[in-house]
Order: C-alpha cells, then structure tokens, then sequence
C-alpha cells in the first residue's frame, strides 16, 4: 500500500482506479511568416473559436456548479478581450513576423509571469488562468483537441495540475476523486470540486506516474490522503467512512436550507453549541440557525493571564460578523467545578460542584466580569447577540448582574461606542432556579437550560463518578418536571426557553419537548441536520 | 478633466471579475479614463493593466477622465465603483 498526502479541499471519501491524466503536449513551433495579414487572420478565428468555447463553457459550469462558479469563464473572455494581451499577440506576428502560436504563448508566458510576480495571493492564482486561455488558443490553431480523453468508468484522477476548464469539462458523472500535484485550495479547480462535491487533493505528494493508471486507491478527503492498492484493513475502514460521509451528505441535501417546523408547523429554533472560533465553519456547513452556546471559557484556558478587553471583543466580533446576523449567544465565564485555571487562584474546595463557580466569580471578581461584558457589547454592534449567564440561583443575582451591564452599557455610551439590542438570559441549571423560574423570568428575555448540570445536581449524581452510572437515568422524571416548569414560567412572563444541554440532542425526548412548547433546541454542529428530520416528524 | 477618489470595499480589491466589467464600461466612452493609486497608473480600458496595480481592500484609487464625454463617463463611473468595487 502507497500513502500520499495533500492538501484537502472537500471532506469525502472516494474509492476507485485512478485515471492518470496528462495534458495533450502542447510544443509550439517557433515559425517565421511572410503573410503577416493572413497570420492576423489565424489568430482573430481561433479567438472567435475560443470564445464561442467559453460561452459553451460558461453555460456547462452554469448548470453543473452554479452561476458564481461558472463567473470564471466569463473573466476568461474578459481576458481574452484585454486589449494589452491582444497587442501583444498581433504586435509579435505583424512585427517579428512569427506564427501565431508563438505569439499567444510568449505572451501567454510574459503575462503569467506578471501575475506571478505580484504579492497578492488572489492575483498569483490569476496566472493559471492566463495559461489556461493561451492554452486554449494553441490547441485551437495546432487543430489539437483541448477536451480530456473520455473515460469509461468514475475514476480518481491524478493530474499535475488542472485547469479550471478542464476540471468543469469531465463528465461529471465519471469523476470520483482529484488529486493534484499543485493547486491551492483556493484556485478555481478546488473550488470547482467542492462545489462539485468531489473530494478533492491538492498539493499533493504523488508522483504523475502512468504506472498508477488503472490501480485501486482510496482518496480520504477528511485525513487528506490518497491510499493507492489499500490493504484490506484500511479498505473496511474506508468504506465505512464513506457510508458515514454519503450519508451524512444526503442528510445535508435532504434537509439542508429546510425549516425546523414540527407537523403542527411550530418552528423551533436549531441552534449549536460551540466552543471556539473555529467551529463557526462547522455550525454554517451544518446549516445551523445560530449558535445557542458560545461557551466563552476557551478565551480564559490555555493563557497564562486574564485575557484582554481587545483579544475578547476579536474573538466575539468574528463570531457574530461570521454568522451575518443569525442569533449568537454567548456564555459568560464558566469556570470552577471540573475547569480550573491557575491565574484566577481559585482556593481548594471540598465540593467543587457546589462551590465557587462561574456566576458566582463573576460576581465577586468583578474587574474580570465588567472586562468580558465591554467586549461583548462593543461585540454586539457586529450581529445579534445574546448573552447568558451561568449558575443562577435567585433574583438577587440577575439584578446584580443587570446593575453591572448598566453600568457598562452606561461607561460604552460615554465613549461613543456602537452598540447594538441584547437579549439577555439564564442558564437554568440548578434545581433551585428551576423550581423559581416563575419569579426568575420576568427579569431575563430567555432561559437556556442546561440539562448536564441540571441532572446532575437534580438527582444528586456527581457525572464524573462512573460508579454511579447504574443509578444514573436521563430521562427521570424529575429532570423532565423541571423542564416542563421551566418552560412553562418562560412563556408566562414573555420570555423564550431552549435546551442547550446533551439532552437536546436526544432525539427520543425531541417529541416530548416539542410537546412541552420547546422554542429553542442548541446541539453539537454535528446533529443540526438530524435533528432537523426528527423535528420535522413531530 | 473630472476627477474623483474612491476607497476600494471589496473584499478581493479590484479583482479579475469587476476589472473586465469596468474595461467594458470605460470601452463605451470617448475619454481616455485612467487610474491611479498612488505608485501605479493604468489605463481603465485595459483589464490586464488594472489588475498588475494590485488594488486592495482599503486602498484609494484616483480616477481620471478626459475627453468630450467626461461629464457622462465621470458620473457613470462613480457609480459603477461604488456598485461594483
């Protein structure tokens, strides 16, 4: 078995013979002319012929892959038109009195190289584009044919290097996988095969070899590897991968861009719980209707001192600007109990669970809570924010924190900072603020329940004791009592209630809170689309 | 001559797409139309010549117009930008 690695630039497994592929040599002959004027002639049909191929072009891709990918072979016309390339191309024929072809590679090689040379990422990539327009005149005034080979059965084709007009002209139907050479995963080949959903390796270690031709491989899009005559191990393990990611994929096509309504045509709100920047990539190629659970604490762990004003306000900003305008709920500071963090100090506890915790440092510590609550409203200008706070127990809580907003709400003002509306909410998580939740919701616009905790102190189970996992039973009833109460109290006073907790995800209760007037349900990114279909059967 | 500044928004810059649309645009009128960011000139009918300026996100370009239709292609052009760029 041979392993490759590349560069991934769509997640999915593919497995098939691989189909070498190798551009039709393009020599081109340096020929000096007499009939400059009829050379001229040459050169203006094979450009009417290339654009009459990039409007046929154009049209494929147009269906295929859609309108905004298809745009690139309409900026190939454009270059096509550009006046500096085309005097260029008649300058070389008229004056030095070459043959056409030599003309549109010279120029084809001048302009390239122009592009390469510029600093911008963007305009680099714009070289692969002038080479595949001057590639096409060549062939076109060598008689040459530009459309790849046919192929019989779906292969993995391993090339190079693509052009974005021979990636779109594979029959889609027969294309597995792509491996190249080179490429970036952001050319228009890799963005051509994402749209395309085909998993697709770029800059990728393998050697353009004809012995490969016909040879099993496996292309791993998730790990970025090509596996080429597996053996039976990483075969099984493949092909359960890849039932794993069809189906996911069909679920995305099935449910993506649906409504989250119940039979009765109720809609919940489908959120997820992250816990970091980065997972926003996930919660959008989810289809996720917002983030219900940002949990704040990443920003705390993993620094050796309290994180700035500047580095939060970055972090929620991207957040919010990322999710144009979807809902984003962002956790205050959770810390205590099973996450701890040295700079706060935190003493040594007997019973950490019911210690010193989240709301409870915040309220005590409150430099650190005013500093996150600065760079949340600065945030908030960005998209919709909502911000909730953990470990509530009683009232007096919630109008503590509510003077501390004030006052920070109050101070932003003063410095002429944008800011925009907040919905400000409660986690429901202990006993106690669930059995008050009556008294606790007219003070808040949402409650989010958070289910772990919520069991855990419920049925006074610590989650971390694996010996007490027999006695241990999610769906208790008096776990499900105080949902219900909570939801209840929410609606009376005009607030909102969600469950951001793994008991959210637990598609066997999903009818029961459905039943129980759940707006909000906030999972893993992983479960969106699931949840969606279950929701949608209630 | 009529003139006026523009600040690109555009995440690319001036980037492949909307550099061909404004040589097609510029190609409509008389004038010659030139762009000029500070360290590079180009002129606006050719597409080549305006992506090498490597305008980016933030930068200010000046435009230049000159010519019998200057009024026309002036206006037509700032909106264009602002539409476009």
């Amino acid at each position: 078995m041979i392993v490759r690695e590349g560069k991934s630039v769509f997640k999915g497994v593919a497995i098939g013979g691989i189909f070498v592929y190798r551009k039709a040599e393009k020599a081109v002959n340096k020929v000096e002319i007499e009939d400059t004027a009829a050379e001229l002639a040459r050169f203006e049909a094979a450009k009417e012929k290339a654009m009459g191929q990039l409007k046929g072009l154009y049209e494929k891709a147009r269906v295929d892959v859609g309108e905004e990918e298809a745009m690139i072979f309409d900026v190939h016309q454009m270059l096509l038109d550009d006046l500096d390339y085309n005097e260029s191309i008649t300058g070389i024929i008229e004056n030095d009195k070459m043959n056409a072809e030599y003309a549109v590679f010279m120029t084809g090689e001048q302009m390239a190289a122009m592009f390469l040379s510029m600093e911008d990422d963007y305009m680099r990539g714009r070289a692969a584009d002038i080479h595949d327009i001057s590639d096409r005149l060549i062939s076109i005034l060598n008689g040459t044919q530009v459309s790849p080979e046919a192929m019989p059965e779906p292969v993995i084709i391993v090339a190079e290097d693509l052009a974005p007009s021979e990636t779109v002209q594979f029959d889609k139907s027969k294309l597995l996988a792509i491996v190249t050479q080179k490429g970036s995963a952001n050319s228009h080949t890799a963005i051509l095969a994402r749209t395309m959903n085909i998993p697709s390796l770029v800059t990728t270690d393998i050697e353009i070899d004809q012995e490969y031709h016909g040879r099993q491989a496996i292309v791993d899009g998730f790990a970025g590897l090509i596996y080429i005559d597996p053996d039976e191990e990483t075969m099984a393990k493949m092909v359960e991968k890849k039932r794993k990611a069809d189906e996911q994929r069909a679920l995305l096509q099935e449910m993506k861009g649906k409504e989250t309504v119940t039979k009765a045509g109720k809609h919940i709100h489908l959120y997820s719980n992250i816990g970091g920047v980065n997972d926003v990539d996930a919660v959008l190629e989810n289809d996720s209707e917002g983030i219900g659970l940002f949990r704040s604490e990443f920003l705390y762990l993993g620094c050796d001192d309290y994180p700035s004003e500047e580095v939060q306000f970055e972090a929620y900003k991207t957040v919010l600007s990322r999710m144009e305008g979807k809902k984003v709920i962002i956790r205050t500071l959770d810390i205590g109990a099973d996450k701890q963090i040295d700079y706060f100090d935190l003493p040594k506890e007997d019973n950490p669970a019911l210690g010193y915790r989240a709301i409870r440092i915040c309220l005590t510590r409150k430099d650190v809570f005013k500093t996150q609550l600065r760079a949340l409203f600065r945030a908030s200008a960005f998209g919709t924010l909502g911000i909730m706070f953990p470990m509530i127990i009683s009232v007096k809580e919630i109008e503590q924190i509510k003077e501390i907003v004030e006052e920070v709400k109050l101070e932003l003002a003063r410095e002429d900072v944008a800011m925009g509306e907040v919905e400000l909410g409660i986690m429901i998580e202990t006993p106690a603020a669930a059995v008050t939740s009556d008294l606790l919701a007219p003070h808040v616009d949402f409650f989010s329940i958070g289910t772990n905790d919520l069991s855990q102190y419920t049925l006074a189970i610590d989650r971390q004791n694996q010996s007490l996992d027999n006695f241990f039973d999610p769906h208790h009833e008096a776990i499900l009592r105080l949902i219900q109460m909570t939801i209840e109290n929410a609606h009376k006073y005009g607030a909102w209630c969600g469950i951001c907790g793994e008991l959210g995800a637990d598609e066997e209760l999903t009818a029961k809170f459905v039943q129980m007037g759940i707006d909000e349900l906030s999972v893993s990114p992983g479960y969106t689309l699931e949840l969606r279909k279950r929701i949608r059967e209630c | 001559m009529k003139s006026f500044t523009y600040t690109i928004q555009d995440e690319l810059g001036i980037h492949a797409r909307p550099a061909g649309m404004l040589a097609k645009a510029v190609a409509g009128y008389k004038s010659v139309v030139t762009l000029d960011n500070g360290t590079k000139k180009a002129d606006a009918k050719r597409l080549m010549a305006i992506m090498s300026m490597g305008v980016k996100k933030g930068h200010t370009v000046t435009v230049s117009v000159e010519g019998e239709d200057e009024d026309a292609a002036v206006a037509a052009l700032e909106e264009f930008f602002k539409t476009n760029l």
